[in-house]
């Protein structure tokens, strides 16, 4: 039996503060009983999946976490907790991830190539498999030169395919990378991996996810979609390669904060393509409203973000293939529930 | 061939000390090639070291040499006759250069002129790009010709990251996504079907993560009694 979401709603009141409190082992030890994450019933399941996305904060107090903790409570099945994310320093995703095993939510622990060779990788999954984390996304990591210590040392020992293998045949089996048996056996880690339909070589894309399917992985989250007739096509090749049916693709969604944010990711990140729709609905949306009111445009900006976030969701769910979304609201935790309130997907399912 | 680029004339200077007596040895193959360390950059460096100290109100000889390959005994051996007069070698060779006269001439200090960049070729004039990092197990029969180690930013071997778009890498604009590269190479063969298996973590031990490298040939070394 899965374990369930409401099973930790006593948990959930646990006392907070340094150290691991009792009431933090018994969700580790529910877990452990239960053996595989309550993702991977869903997915077996067939529901549709929702999953979230919590940023560890750049320091080492619990109480950021905490707070982000109850943001996303009850809103999504599992919750991505990033790596190092775009290369910046923060607090390790297990030890966060761990902060929410302790207040019975799901994470689903990103790990990449960039920071760790084979060996750093392996005894962090053990450690997390032993507080708890049951999914694990295996990431290759953006590149050091984007984030605060540009002048860092990179590893990509393994990459992001190679780490996929690696982890699923931990679990499968019971073996590490050089072949040697993991005492106990093999973790029942899920594993997951991400797939960007808007990098190039956009001919190679679906061939690049099905050798991530190939590696061992059992779901995927895609990169942020913001045009959907490319996705759509993306996602065409991949049904008609039978991909959907051996792995959950998870559509990234997120809630724009500005049309200067809309426009940014257009312009000048790597490996998105932001249709002009959404930047001219972002610059519509505080059209009437002075530029000193700031206060005004942000709360305008917001309620029209997230307002085509929940378009973006119900156009996606009528793509043949699509299993779920991945909300990924970048430090706007709190856009979480009324995005999943607004797209009909509450209340989150539980499993009998 | 080794590309090399000269260091800042500053950091040069503060490697001289108080040498009074300094020597700046080019290298007639490689940082030729490359515009780094041959007769003329030799010739430009001392000079201007020269004018450089006298305006800093220090006499200090500066002459200049250059040998055919910094690299090998054979070609810097003729330097022993004259190193006495000197008390500070200026290597305009790359790093193997620098080490080779180290370990030859012990008894006088050798300093590098030069940051050794990496292995690569002149792709235009005025530029060169990297093309192999030495990694000792070389994977191009698997790429279509075209380096992963040494042209992907993050050495990838199962295919581009997210991050590749309109064919440039994502750390920079200048630089081509290799994936991107080995793509259209394969595709053009019609071998792109090759890329569709998941290569395995490679073996880094015979890269320089295994330590110093060496090679023994054992058929060409010379019997006991004979001089190398």
């Amino acid at each position: 039996m899965a374990v369930r979401a409401g099973s930790f709603a006593k948990i959930s009141n646990c006392p907070k503060g340094i150290g691991i409190n009792a009431r933090g082992w018994e969700a580790v030890s529910a877990m452990a009983q239960n053996g595989y994450s309550n993702l991977e019933h869903l997915i077996q399941d067939r529901q549709f999946v929702v999953t979230g996305e919590l940023g560890p904060p750049k320091g080492w107090q619990r109480s950021e976490v905490e707070k982000k903790v109850e943001l996303v409570r009850g809103v999504v099945d599992a919750v991505n907790v990033t790596d190092n994310q775009t290369a910046i320093v923060r607090m390790s995703s297990i030890a966060a991830g761990r902060m929410l095993v302790e207040a019975g939510l799901e994470p689903i622990i990103q790990i990449t190539c960039r920071d760790r060779n084979r060996l750093g990788m392996q005894s962090d999954l053990l450690g997390a498999a032993a507080l708890g984390m049951r999914n694990v996304l295996c990431l290759t990591g953006d590149h050091q030169s984007f984030g605060n210590h540009p002048t860092a040392k990179n590893v990509f020992d393994l990459d992001g395919i190679q780490l996929v293998e690696m982890v699923s045949h931990m679990r499968s089996k019971g073996v590490f990378q050089c072949g040697e048996a993991i005492e106990g056996g093999g973790p029942p880690f899920l594993v997951g991996a991400a797939a960007n339909p808007f990098g190039d070589p956009f001919e190679f894309r679906p061939y690049r996810l099905a050798k991530k399917v190939a590696a061992g992985a059992r779901f995927i989250q895609t990169q942020l979609v913001y045009d959907i007739p490319r996705f759509r096509k993306f996602m065409e090749q991949v049904v008609a390669m039978g991909l959907h049916e051996k792995v959950a693709i998870l559509a990234g969604v997120g809630p724009l904060k500005s049309s200067g944010m809309a426009r940014y990711m257009r312009d000048k990140v790597p490996g998105m393509i932001v249709d002009d729709y959404y930047v001219n609905e972002m610059e519509k949306a505080v059209a009437n409203i002075p530029k000193e009111e700031k206060k005004a445009r942000n709360e305008a900006w917001k309620k029209r973000g997230i307002e085509l976030c929940i378009e973006q969701i119900g156009e996606i769910r009528q793509i043949p293939g699509v299993a779920g979304v991945h909300i990924m609201a970048i430090e706007w935790e709190s856009a979480l529930r009324p995005i999943v309130e607004g797209a009909g997907l509450l209340p989150r399912p539980t499993l009998n | 061939m080794i590309v090399a680029e000269q260091k800042p004339l500053a950091e040069i200077k503060s490697m001289l000390g108080e040498a009074k007596r300094v020597l700046v040895v080019g290298c007639g193959t490689c940082v030729t090639v490359c515009f780094a360390g041959g007769t003329k950059e030799v010739a430009v460096l001392a000079s201007t070291l020269r004018m450089s100290t006298h305006l800093d109100s220090k006499e200090t000889v500066v002459d200049e040499v250059v040998v055919q390959r910094q690299c090998e005994w054979e070609y810097i051996d003729p330097l022993l006759a004259t190193l006495d007069q000197y008390d500070l070698v200026v290597s305009l060779g790359c790093g193997v250069g620098v080490q080779t006269l180290a370990e030859r001439f012990p008894k006088i200090r050798v300093v590098p002129g030069l940051n050794t960049m990496f292995m690569g070729l002149p792709t235009k004039t005025g530029e060169c790009e990297e093309r192999c990092q030495a990694c000792g197990n070389c994977v191009l029969d698997q790429t279509g010709g075209v380096c992963p180690i040494s042209r992907c930013s993050k050495q990838l071997l199962n295919g581009p990251c997210g991050g590749s778009q309109n064919g440039k890498c994502e750390i920079n604009q200048d630089v081509p996504c290799a994936w991107q590269l080995i793509w259209e190479r394969l595709t053009n063969l019609g071998r792109q079907q090759e890329l569709l298996k998941v290569q395995p973590p490679k073996d880094w031990s015979t890269s320089r993560n295994g330590g110093p490298r060496r090679i023994v040939r054992e058929d060409l070394q010379l019997p006991e009694g004979y001089r190398d």
